[in-house]
């Protein structure tokens, strides 16, 4: 069969990535330069064969490959084409190959573009980070084949196995191994198999926000594995200065944005397609991707300590042990469903090799980074708690407390449940009252540290530059909130910080764009350009934080604001809500286009203070297997989203139950987001004289430490 | 509405009127409160407000959905005997009390308050107080201490902070 | 405090921060482990059927005349225990079976008890009285009968001998045959 083509280039890249660790310890410890390229080469082909095992997947689902399990669990003769490749990544054994091939690319760039910078660090970079991609192929080879074919046994089961029939399946499975014989070997006398069709993707997985979100996120999960490589490299080899750090700040700028963009898409997914009115859940799977997030956050900024002073070498260590633990832990608990979860993928035997494999990567990571402690001491002390390393310490910490806070919620259950026997379940309403007010402190950190200079910081010039202007704007601004109608208190604190922090941001711009003028004489834009373009960490930073700013205003408006209603209504009736009227006026079935799917859509006018607007179709898609979406009818603005659902009917199309939300200021969430993408690209840009420029400085600056 | 034509008969002998207008405007306001309570009471139950307290309850069946926003047949069922329990006078602290000694903890959005569950609050309670100890003594560990050694070697620093304060504002300005 | 640390002192508290994270790492691995183990395992297909008190929906206590059902006060007797819900819509395809099995059962040293899995009981009610059953019923209150069974879902169905075993597990509605054939060997034992 054609797809053995890509079992046997996953089985090579196995078989090579087992060969560059070993290549790459040996290399390292007997200083052999020609061992370290070997490994390097080992891991470089890896990319170009996983290249081929994906693609001989999405081969097999196109031509409708049913033979093959994975297509027949993924894929249908009915399954639109694009959705057809997607499925790639629509079923766990799929989605671990494509973890791998991610992963395998970014390895292959790593040791393309900085093989030659950092030779003595290189060689453990290639073991560590091959041993990371040698456990996913593991679990890809041995516990969750996308290339194992379909038979049937001799009692009639149907089962999926990679070799077919053999002698071994007895044996290893009463060995314990019953998890690599089932995925390996099918019993004795057992035959191929092939099924006239496949089973198709969940109808949830069928949308176009499945197809890119996880994407994004494997990214951003295997993007942190470059970093982490680099830090237990630099931990091994003892060469604990910054020079990882400088080589993986892009890469980790690049995992942390990915990350951030699978979380959005995510979220936008949530609200557009699921239809529950909200983007955020708070769902045990949501948390697994966001706790990486945040303690990222937290490393993105304290490294940039350690650059310019010094300081925190163990703190970051432990920071980038701790994100690349939880995107470990984090996917295990999404894969197993071990915490109740709406994301929930099919029971499999990865459970144990993956807590295996997370046990001895925490225990070496940390004892790595125990008994290296004396090689991280700080270079400099704090002069003085009113400064921007103490703001970033300040700020690290509230991370760190909000990632614990959601940890709690996350993992409490389990402990619960061992404990008491007693199943308990943390929903969104605890996460809120617990994260919420920890966002008070965070955000007002946010808003001040730009004025805070480095090592000391004049009270009279911070209480200056923080109240002179930005408290007047701020106040004006929130007074004009208070006449407009927004009263909650919570609200307006919340709305107060985030403009706070906006205004503050607008006049560091404002003052270097006129500082520039003033020197050089070029006119406000090319000012601006030119500011940006020299100082692109700075000002792009200062981007990624009016997103953030964006943001926090859609969540205050949705959070506090937020209506909703539901009704039954009969033709021609009107529900009210906020100052809109939506009017039921027709049933009708709309032609789907694929065999098992069939859509109802609801005819609705929607006006606003008696005045029409627009005519909305709130629609359900059933299908046979008797699953459902409700994908909700928006009409939005800057101000609000009328979130329009069709819940229900009479089969004679005279009565429908529609659930309506007014979702204020949401789309400010969105424009929050693309923001942060945008700020998150102005800093990563590279620019050469830049580069030189900070290196140099920095250089001068350490060495004028290194004389006190 | 009411607000408009009262103002526009308070002219003149503005204080009193203005007393007459305000009494008038909170006599209607309560008038209606007390009609609505009344007619909450006797009433059909909305689905709003069953959705109020299904927000509070997880769906027995599918994992981890709350219960106003579930499809299956369970969770219609569930949604009946609210609207039931409502329509029958119910609170909904009783009916939130019921669900959960008939079905278990798990059926709660959010974990008991009391009991082994009541950690899941006090644990980020007491995470935050430690942190923000810790926080304190590294604060503390990491501060340079005022020493007197460091005079003599004050002026050479004052030049090097110089060079480097002239370096970030020549950076700032391009 | 001071830079000028004893090295013992450094030493201790550096086997202190070991012994911490040892702890910590070691408790969440074995947390995990153990839920993995918890999760995957799988309906008992013999051995001890796990014990339970069952409170039975008033007029579906067997003739007993007690509120509560006691699967340890049956020994002696086979046991066939069903879970099943009224939302449940594969349930009522074997439930008309089940009844006219119980039927010609009852007095042969069987009994049949019905677990109802999170269910309301006005719709429980409904459903015992629209087949016409006889057989004691209850529902699985606080959902404790059913994380001891593991069932992943309804309808399934247990069969315990006299001597307190499980002797028969079906995921998915039971057929009568099936049911006489597996109730005769048991009684035959």
């Amino acid at each position: 069969m054609v797809s053995d083509i890509g079992l046997i280039a996953v089985l090579l890249a196995f078989a090579s990535g087992i060969y560059a660790i070993i290549a790459a310890v040996y290399g390292a410890r007997n200083k052999r330069d020609d061992w370290a390229m070997s490994a390097r080469n080992a891991a470089l082909v890896i990319a170009p064969l996983l290249t081929l095992s994906a693609l001989m997947i999405i081969y097999s689902n196109l031509t409708g490959n049913f033979r093959l399990e994975y297509t027949s669990h993924v894929s249908s003769r009915s399954t639109p084409t694009i959705l057809k490749i997607t499925a790639l990544w629509g079923g766990q054994n799929g989605s671990l190959l494509f973890w791998s091939w991610l992963m395998s690319i970014f390895v292959a760039g790593v040791m393309l573009r900085k093989w030659d910078k950092n030779r003595d660090l290189m060689p453990y970079v290639i073991a560590v980070a091959e041993i990371t991609q040698t456990f996913f192929l593991a679990l890809v080879v041995l516990f969750a084949n996308p290339f194992a074919k379909l038979w049937q046994t001799p009692a009639g089961d149907i089962v999926g196995a990679v070799f077919g029939a053999s002698s071994l399946f007895t044996p290893l499975s009463s060995l314990g191994f019953s998890g690599i014989a089932q995925t390996l070997f099918a019993p004795l006398g057992s035959l191929p198999f092939t099924p006239a069709d496949g089973q198709g993707l969940a109808p949830l997985l069928r949308h176009p926000g499945m197809v890119a979100h996880p994407p994004f996120l494997y990214l951003g999960f295997v993007g942190f594995t470059i970093p982490y490589s680099f830090a237990m490299a630099a931990l091994i080899t003892g060469k604990t200065n910054d020079d990882w750090i400088r080589t993986t700040r892009r890469w980790t700028l690049m995992a942390w944005l990915f990350l951030g963009i699978g979380l959005l898409l995510g979220a936008r997914w949530a609200y557009d397609v699921l239809g529950w009115g909200g983007y955020w859940g708070w769902d045990a799977v949501e948390n697994a991707a966001l706790m990486p997030w945040i303690s990222g956050t937290a490393f993105l900024h304290s490294v940039m300590i350690q650059e310019k002073r010094g300081m925190l070498k163990t703190w970051n260590m432990f920071l980038i042990i701790l994100t690349f633990a939880q995107v470990i832990l984090g996917t295990f608990i999404t894969r197993t469903g071990i915490i109740s979860s709406v994301h929930s993928f099919a029971r499999s035997s990865i459970g144990v090799p993956f807590l295996t494999f997370t046990g001895v990567m925490l225990v070496g990571s940390i004892g790595l980074l125990l008994a290296r402690l004396d090689d991280l001491k700080s270079e400099n002390k704090l002069d003085s708690l009113l400064s921007r390393e103490a703001a970033f310490i300040a700020q690290n910490g509230l991370f760190l407390i909000i990632n614990l806070a959601v940890a709690i919620g996350t993992y409490f259950p389990i402990f619960s449940e061992l404990l008491t026997s007693n199943k308990i379940t943390v929903g969104a309403p605890y996460y809120q009252s617990v994260v919420g007010p920890l966002l008070v402190p965070l955000v007002l950190l946010m808003g001040v540290a730009p004025l805070i200079s480095w090592r000391v910081a004049s009270p009279q010039a911070l209480t200056k530059s923080a109240l002179y202007i930005p408290g007047p704007i701020t106040a004006v601004a929130l007074v004009i909130i208070f006449v407009l109608g927004i009263h909650n208190p919570m609200a307006l604190l919340g709305l107060g910080l985030v403009i706070y922090a906006g205004v503050i941001i607008a006049v560091e711009y404002v003052r270097g764009v006129r500082a520039r003028h003033k020197t050089t004489g070029e006119s406000w834009p090319i000012a601006l350009w030119t500011l940006v373009g020299r100082n692109r960490r700075r000002y792009g930073g200062y981007l990624v934080h009016v997103g953030i700013v964006l943001m926090g205003v859609g969540i205050v408006g949705t959070h506090f604001y937020q209506q909703e209603t539901q009704q039954a209504l009969a033709v021609g009736q009107s529900l009210s809500i906020g100052n809109y009227k939506v009017t039921f006026r027709q049933l009708e079935l709309v032609p789907s286009g694929q065999a098992d799917k069939n859509i109802i859509s609801a005819r609705v006018d929607v006006s606003e203070n008696g005045k029409f607007l627009t005519t909305m179709r709130p629609y359900q898609e059933q299908y046979t297997n008797g699953e459902r979406m409700t994908p909700p009818a928006l009409l939005g603005s800057m101000k609000e989203d009328l979130y329009v659902l069709l819940g229900g009917w009479e089969a004679d199309g005279s009565l429908a139950t529609f659930k309506v939300f007014i979702n204020p200021l949401v789309n400010w969430l969105w424009l929050g987001g693309l923001m942060f993408i945008f700020g998150t690209l102005v800093a990563a840009w590279p620019s050469a004289a830049e580069e030189r420029r900070a290196v140099s400085v920095e250089r001068r600056a350490l060495s004028a430490n290194a004389a006190r | 509405m009411q607000d408009a034509r009262c103002k526009s008969q308070v002219t003149g002998h503005r204080s009193l009127d203005a007393w007459w207008a305000i009494a008038l405007l909170v006599g209607v306001i309560a008038s209606l409160l007390v009609i609505g309570v009344v007619a909450a009471q006797g009433g059909t139950v909305t689905d709003d407000q069953v959705n109020a307290i299904a927000k509070r309850l997880n769906c027995p069946v599918c994992e981890n959905v709350p219960l106003d926003v579930c499809e299956t047949q369970a969770c219609v069922q569930w949604r009946d005997l609210i609207r039931q329990k409502l329509a029958a006078g119910e609170k909904p602290e009783q009916i939130i009390n019921y669900f959960q000694t008939t079905y278990g903890d798990r059926v709660l959005q959010e974990p008991p308050r009391q009991g082994f569950t009541g950690l899941v609050w006090i644990l980020p309670f007491v995470g935050l107080v430690a942190g923000m100890a810790i926080l304190v003594v590294v604060l503390r560990r990491m501060t340079a201490r005022p020493a007197p050694v460091q005079l003599e070697t004050a002026p050479s620093e004052s030049a090097d902070e110089y060079r480097e304060r002239l370096e970030r504002e020549l950076k700032e300005l391009g | 405090m001071s830079e000028v640390a004893l090295p013992s002192t450094k030493k201790t508290s550096r086997s202190i921060w070991r012994v911490i994270a040892l702890l910590v790492v070691v408790g969440l691995v074995l947390a995990l482990a153990l839920q993995l183990r918890a999760r995957n395992a799988t309906q008992p297909t013999s051995g001890a059927a796990p014990d339970f008190i069952l409170k039975v929906y008033s007029g579906y206590d067997g003739g007993s005349g007690k509120p509560e059902i006691r699967l340890a006060d049956l020994r002696g007797q086979v046991v066939f225990v069903n879970f099943w819900a009224s939302w449940c819509v594969p349930c009522r395809d074997e439930q008309p079976a089940l009844e006219k099995v119980w039927r010609q059962y009852r007095d042969k040293g069987v009994v049949f008890v019905g677990v109802d899995y999170v269910d309301t009981e006005p719709a429980a009610l409904k459903y015992l009285a629209e087949f016409g059953v006889s057989y004691p019923n209850g529902p699985d209150l606080g959902t404790k009968i059913s994380p001891k069974y593991h069932i992943q879902g309804v309808p399934e169905s247990f069969l315990v001998d006299r001597q307190g075993n499980i002797v028969l597990f079906k995921i998915a509605p039971i057929n009568a045959a099936e049911l006489v054939t597996a109730l005769d060997h048991a009684l035959a034992k």
